[in-house]
């Protein structure tokens, strides 16, 4: 039976509070806090990049990120999850995306924050646009993952 | 019957607009891809895309309503 307490999924226009995100998942009985940071990288596939812009599909993205966590709650033992991402335009070292699982021990904050950071990489409904140093840009629809189909 | 098309990344830059309204015979999202790649030029093949109607995410072969939002999701790339 999942002990999930709270689990909280939301895209943001603006810079994500990562000390209100890390305190909001804060629970008596959890020993463990686990997090991801996803940063805006300066090269892609042997590309300059100069910055990006992610756009979402919002309310897919929302219905889609909460699944996700609520699945996360009941796969791992887990006292609390979140998860924030980005969306408009990003800089380079800006934070795009963060993901944090508390647990009473770490090995479940660790696999539930894994699992969570992969499963909103592969199923939430977000593109980024790279702009590079030669001025081209481009939308990036990865074909190495599997696009799961609907009901 | 009368469907409201949202576009998101290369399909919109491809389709040339976020959103339009369509007068279609399509009965399904298989049919209504069919005819909108076919008028924008898509190239992304169905098989790479997931589709939505109004804001929930459902099969090729879902049968459309008037007035419904249909969303052809090319693969995601957040993160």
């Amino acid at each position: 039976m999942s002990m999930l307490a709270v689990m909280r999924f939301c895209l943001s226009e603006t810079p994500i509070d990562v000390p209100a995100e890390r305190a909001a998942l804060a629970h008596p009985a959890a020993g463990a806090l686990v997090a991801f940071e996803g940063w805006v990288r300066d090269h892609n596939a042997g590309r300059a990049v100069q910055r990006l812009d992610y756009q979402a599909y919002g309310a897919l993205a929302q219905s889609q990120g909460e699944a996700i966590l609520a699945e996360a709650g009941q796969r791992f033992g887990v006292r609390k999850v979140a998860c924030v991402h980005r969306v408009g335009r990003l800089e380079i070292g800006d934070l795009a995306v963060w993901a944090g699982a508390s647990a009473d021990h770490r090995d479940a904050a660790f696999a539930a924050c894994r699992w969570i950071i992969d499963e909103v990489k592969r199923r939430v409904p977000i593109w980024k646009n790279e702009h590079y140093a030669d001025g081209a840009s481009g939308w990036l629809h990865p074909d190495d993952t599997p696009v799961h189909g609907g009901s | 019957m009368k469907l409201q098309l949202v576009y998101f990344a290369s399909l919109a830059d491809a389709a040339g607009c976020a959103r339009e309204e369509r007068e279609s015979t399509a009965r399904t999202p298989r049919e209504l891809y069919a005819e909108v790649a076919a008028v924008h030029a898509f190239s992304l093949p169905p098989e790479r895309l997931r589709v939505a109607v109004n804001d929930a995410l459902v099969g090729w072969d879902h049968a459309l309503a008037e007035d419904d939002e249909v969303v052809f999701l090319p693969p995601v790339s957040g993160g």
